[in-house]
C-alpha cells in the first residue's frame, strides 16, 4: 500500500510538469489548430533561463520565485515571437506544413541553445535544501512539494485568466470561431499571441520545475516530455483545458505506475498502448465532445 | 501489349532512366562524402515516396514510418547474423515485407476510424511501440543494436545500384497504381471521403491498401540502413526519424513523386554541405525548413510532376 | 411492387428526435418529392436511406430484383453497389481532379481488373480503362458536360457543378437516384433547364428518382407523388394537388406560397 501511495505521490509531481506543459499545447491547438512540436523546447528553454537565474542572480525561495518569473517571462516572449516569425505566415497553409514548420523551429531552438551552451547535461543546482520528508513508509522530497503546489496554483491563475478576463473571452471565442471573432470585433491577431505568450510561460514554469526535481537540465531535454505532453493534450481531449490538466496528471501517474509493476522499459510502450486505445475508443478524447461531419 | 508503353509510362521511365544514371554517373566519379551522400539520398527516397502514396495520394496523415523502416532494418539485419550476401539480403526484405504488412494491418485496423491529427498520433504511438519491443529483444541485440552489417562481396557501387533499381520499381508501382481504376478511388478517399464512399468506394479498403504499400516501402528502404551505416541500434528509429522522411514527402510537394526525388537529393546534399559548419548545421537546416515552408507552403513542386510540365510545354507547342 | 419500402424508420440524436415512425413507398420509374420546412429532418431521412446515418429503429427494404433485402445500417458503399446513388446538398464534388475522373470514380465499383492486373499492366486493364473512357465519355455527352472534360471540377461554373454531382451519380449505375436540393442557388432558367434533365434522366435510364427540394414550383410540376415532413413525422403524402390542399402542409408552411 505503502509502494503504491509513493508511486502516486511520483506521479503526480511528474504528471503536473506534463499537464503544464499539455496546457500550452492544447490552449495553440483549440485556438489555431496547430501541433506546435517547438513547445516542448520552449520548456526547454525555460530551463536554462531558470538555470541562469539560480546560479547567476539569487538562491533560496526568493531565487526559485526569481527564477520561475523571469522564466516564464522569457518564454512569453519567445512564444509570442516564434508565432510571429514562422506560424503567422502559415496561418491558411495545410496543417501539415504548418507541422513541418513547427519542426523546423523545434530543431532550431534545441540547435541554437547547443551551439550556445554545449550538447552537454548540465548540474542544476539546488535553489534550497531539498529536504526528505517520511510519513510512514512514504518518502517525498521538497521539491515535489513545490511542483504540486506550483502547478496547482498556475492551473488556477490559468482558469481565472480564461473565464473571468476579457481577454480570457476573446480566446474561448477564437477558438470557437476565428470569423466570428473577427466580425465581433475581437482582435484575432492579438488574441493568439497572447495564447502563445500564456501557453509558453506555462512551459517556461515546466522546465524550472523539472530542474530543480532532477536536478539536471540538457538541450534536448524537451523532446520526449513534449511528445508525451502532446499525448497526454489528446488524451484529456485536445483544445479542451481542463482535459490537458487531467491529461498530464494521468499520463504522469500512469507511466509511474507502468515504471514500478510492469518494468521501466516498457513504461513508456504501455503509456502509448493507452493512447492508441484511448483514441480508438473515444477519439475525442476522455474529456472532448465527439464532433460528426455534417453531411 | 501494345499499350503497354503509353505517352505516360514513357515519360516516366525516361524521367526514372534519366535521373539514375545521372546519379549512377555522378557516383562514379565524385568523392567518398559524396558517394555517402548520393546512398543516404537513395534511401530517404525510397521512404519518402512509401510515404507519399500515403499521404500524398490517400491522404492519411501517418506519422509512423520510423517503425517500418526499423522493422525492414532489422530483418535484414537478423538474417545478417549469419551471411551478409545477396540473397539474405533478399530474405531479409522478404521478411521485413512480411511483418511490416502485418504490423500495418493491425494498425491500420483500429485507427483507419480517426481523421487527420488523431491518425497521426496513433501511428507515431504505434511506431514508439514498435521500437520499445526492439529495444527490449534479443534478437535484435537490445539497446546497442546490431552491428558488422555491412555486405560480403558487394561494394558501395552495387549497393547504390541496387538502389537506383528500388527507386525506379518503386515510381513505376506506385505511378500504376494511382494511375487505375484502384489509383482513382484511393485519391478520391484524400479528396472527400463521405462523397467516395457514397460512389462505391470501400474507403477503409483503399486506406489500407494504400498504408500498406507506403509501408512496405519503409521496409525496403529501411533494409539499406544496415548496410549503409555498418549497424543499427533502436534509437536510429525514434519519431525523429518519421519527421525526417515527413520532411521530404512535404518539401517536395505532397502527391508529387518527381518532388519527392528532388526533394531527397536536396536534403541529402544540403545535409553534406553544411558538415562543414558542424556547429551551426542544424541550425541552417531549420532555418532552410521553415522558410521553404513560408515562401513555398505546397512544396517544390505542389502535386504537380515534372513530368506535367513537360508535356503541358508540348501542348503549348502543338 | 415496390423497390423501396421504409418501415417504421426513426434516427435519434442524443434526446433529439430527428426522424420519428416514417413510412414511405417508392415504386419504380416514380418520381416522388420530399418536402418540409427547414430543419424538418429530411437530409436525416436521405442520410439513413443511403447508409450515411444508422437508423435507431425500422427497416429498409429495397427490392430491385425479386429478392428483398434489408439495408437499414449498412454501409453507405454497399447500399450504392446494390443500386442507389445520391447527390449532396453542399456539394460534394472531388475539387482537384478532373470532371472525368469525377465521373471514373463512380465508376469504379464495377470495374473488372484487380490491383495486381493494374500494376503489371495487363490487356485486361487496358481493355477495361478503354471501356470506362468510352462510358464516361458518353454519361458525359448526355449531360451536356463532354466540353468540360479535362477541367478540374472546382473551375465548372455552379450550375455544371450540379451537374457533374448528378452525372457522377448516375455513374455508379443506379436503380433508385436521391437528390438532395438539386435546384439550390439556381436562377429560373437553370432550375427549368435542370427540371427537364431530371425528366429527361429518369427516362432515359429507367430509375427512379426522389428529391428534397426548396422550390416548390420544381416539385409541384416535376413529381408524381410527394412526401411531406414536419418536426421529423411524415404529415402528408400524395399527389401534387392533394398536397397544395392539405391543410396540415398549409399549417406546416404557414406563411409560405404552396
Amino acid at each position: 500500500m505503502s509502494q503504491f501511495i509513493q508511486q502516486l505521490i511520483n506521479g503526480l509531481s511528474i504528471g503536473s510538469v506534463f499537464a503544464l506543459i499539455a496546457l500550452g499545447y492544447t490552449m495553440v491547438y483549440g485556438i489555431i489548430k496547430l501541433i506546435n512540436f517547438a513547445h516542448g523546447d520552449i520548456y526547454m528553454v525555460g530551463a536554462f533561463v531558470g538555470y541562469f537565474c539560480i546560479t547567476r542572480l539569487a538562491s533560496g525561495f526568493f531565487g526559485l520565485i526569481l527564477a520561475l518569473v523571469i522564466a516564464m517571462a522569457a518564454c512569453a516572449i519567445l512564444g509570442v515571437i516564434i508565432e510571429k516569425v514562422a506560424y503567422k505566415p502559415l496561418r491558411n497553409a495545410s496543417r501539415i506544413t504548418a507541422l513541418i514548420t513547427a519542426m523546423g523551429v523545434s530543431y532550431f531552438l534545441q540547435y541554437t541553445m547547443v551551439y550556445f551552451v554545449g550538447p552537454s547535461k548540465r548540474v542544476m543546482p539546488a535553489p534550497f535544501e531539498n529536504t526528505v520528508f517520511k510519513i510512514g513508509g512514504i518518502t517525498f522530497n521538497l521539491s515535489t512539494v513545490i511542483i504540486i503546489a506550483v502547478t496547482i496554483f498556475l492551473m488556477l491563475l490559468l482558469q481565472y485568466v480564461v473565464k473571468r478576463t476579457k481577454m480570457g473571452k476573446a480566446m474561448r471565442a477564437v477558438s470557437a470561431d476565428p470569423d466570428a471573432a473577427r466580425l465581433m470585433g475581437i482582435n484575432v491577431n492579438q488574441t493568439i499571441s497572447f495564447t502563445f505568450a500564456i501557453g509558453s510561460a506555462l512551459a517556461g514554469a515546466a522546465g524550472v520545475l523539472i530542474g530543480i526535481h532532477y536536478n539536471s537540465i540538457e538541450p534536448l531535454m524537451g523532446t520526449i516530455p513534449g511528445l508525451k505532453a502532446f499525448i497526454a493534450a489528446v488524451f484529456g481531449g485536445i483544445g479542451i483545458i481542463p482535459g490537458a490538466m487531467f491529461g498530464g496528471i494521468s499520463i504522469g501517474v500512469i507511466q509511474t505506475f507502468a515504471a514500478g509493476y510492469i518494468s521501466s522499459l516498457w513504461q513508456d510502450a504501455v503509456v502509448y498502448a493507452l493512447l492508441i486505445f484511448i483514441l480508438v475508443v473515444k477519439p475525442s478524447g476522455l474529456l472532448g465532445k465527439n464532433v460528426k461531419e455534417k453531411v | 501489349m501494345k499499350h503497354l508503353f503509353t505517352k505516360k509510362n514513357l515519360m516516366w521511365l525516361l524521367f526514372g532512366a534519366l535521373i539514375c544514371i545521372a546519379m549512377y554517373f555522378v557516383f562514379g566519379v565524385v568523392t567518398q562524402k559524396w558517394q555517402k551522400t548520393l546512398i543516404t539520398a537513395a534511401y530517404y527516397i525510397i521512404g519518402a515516396l512509401g510515404l507519399n502514396l500515403i499521404i500524398g495520394v490517400s491522404g492519411q496523415f501517418s506519422l509512423g514510418h520510423a517503425g517500418f523502416i526499423a522493422i525492414g532494418a532489422y530483418s535484414v539485419g537478423v538474417v545478417f547474423q549469419g551471411d551478409a550476401t545477396l540473397a539474405n539480403f533478399a530474405l531479409g526484405i522478404a521478411i521485413g515485407v512480411v511483418i511490416t504488412c502485418a504490423v500495418a494491418l493491425i494498425i491500420a485496423v483500429p485507427t483507419f476510424r480517426l481523421r487527420g491529427d488523431y491518425l497521426a498520433i496513433a501511428t507515431l504511438g504505434f511506431s514508439e511501440i514498435i521500437r520499445i519491443a526492439i529495444q527490449n529483444m534479443k534478437i535484435t541485440g537490445g539497446a546497442s543494436g546490431l552491428s558488422y552489417l555491412s555486405f560480403e562481396n558487394i561494394n558501395d557501387h552495387g549497393m547504390f545500384l541496387m538502389m537506383l533499381i528500388t527507386i525506379v520499381l518503386s515510381i513505376l508501382l506506385i505511378v500504376n497504381f494511382v494511375k487505375s481504376s484502384h489509383g482513382r478511388a484511393t485519391i478520391s478517399v484524400r479528396e472527400d471521403e463521405i462523397a467516395s464512399e457514397a460512389m462505391g468506394v470501400n474507403t477503409t479498403k483503399y486506406k489500407t491498401i494504400a498504408f500498406l504499400i507506403g509501408a512496405s516501402l519503409a521496409a525496403i528502404a529501411g533494409a539499406y540502413v544496415g548496410p549503409m551505416n555498418f549497424f543499427i541500434k533502436p534509437g536510429d528509429f525514434g519519431f525523429q526519424k518519421s519527421i525526417d522522411v515527413l520532411v521530404i514527402v512535404v518539401l517536395g510537394g505532397m502527391g508529387s513523386l518527381s518532388g519527392t526525388v528532388i526533394a531527397g537529393i536536396f536534403i541529402a546534399v544540403i545535409n553534406t554541405l553544411l558538415q562543414n559548419y558542424s556547429d551551426i548545421r542544424m541550425i541552417l537546416y531549420a532555418i532552410i525548413l521553415v522558410t521553404t515552408m513560408i515562401f513555398r507552403p505546397k512544396g517544390l513542386f505542389g502535386n504537380k510532376e515534372i513530368t506535367d510540365i513537360f508535356s503541358k510545354k508540348r501542348k503549348e507547342a502543338e | 411492387m415496390a423497390i423501396l419500402s421504409v418501415k417504421s424508420l426513426t434516427k435519434n440524436f442524443g434526446g433529439l428526435c430527428a426522424n420519428s415512425n416514417i413510412n414511405m413507398e417508392i415504386e419504380k420509374d416514380e418520381l416522388i418529392g420530399l418536402i418540409g420546412p427547414n430543419g424538418a429532418g429530411k437530409t436525416t431521412l436521405f442520410n439513413m436511406l443511403t447508409g450515411v446515418y444508422e437508423p435507431s429503429e425500422g427497416q429498409i427494404v429495397i427490392n430491385f430484383d425479386g429478392k428483398e433485402k434489408d439495408i437499414a445500417g449498412k454501409k453507405p458503399y454497399v447500399i450504392t453497389k446494390m443500386g442507389i446513388a445520391r447527390t449532396f446538398q453542399n456539394i460534394r464534388l472531388f475539387k482537384d481532379l478532373t470532371v472525368l475522373d469525377n465521373v471514373k470514380i463512380a465508376m469504379h465499383k464495377d470495374v473488372q481488373y484487380n490491383l495486381l492486373q493494374a500494376i503489371f499492366r495487363t490487356p485486361k486493364f487496358f481493355k477495361e480503362e478503354e471501356r470506362m473512357e468510352k462510358e464516361a465519355n458518353e454519361l458525359l455527352k448526355i449531360l451536356k458536360l463532354d466540353t468540360k472534360i479535362g477541367e478540374l471540377a472546382s473551375n465548372l461554373p455552379y450550375g455544371e457543378q450540379r451537374r457533374l454531382e448528378i452525372a457522377r451519380a448516375l455513374a455508379t449505375n443506379p436503380k433508385l437516384l436521391f437528390l438532395d436540393e438539386p435546384a439550390a442557388g439556381m436562377n429560373p432558367q437553370e432550375t427549368a433547364e435542370l427540371t427537364e434533365l431530371i425528366r429527361f434522366i429518369k427516362e432515359k435510364f429507367e430509375i427512379s428518382v426522389v428529391l428534397i427540394e426548396h422550390d416548390m414550383s420544381l416539385v409541384m410540376n416535376l413529381c408524381e407523388r410527394i412526401y411531406v415532413l414536419d418536426y421529423g413525422k411524415l404529415i402528408a403524402s400524395g399527389n401534387p394537388e392533394e398536397i397544395a390542399q392539405n391543410p396540415r402542409v398549409i399549417e406546416a408552411y404557414l406563411g409560405e406560397e404552396i
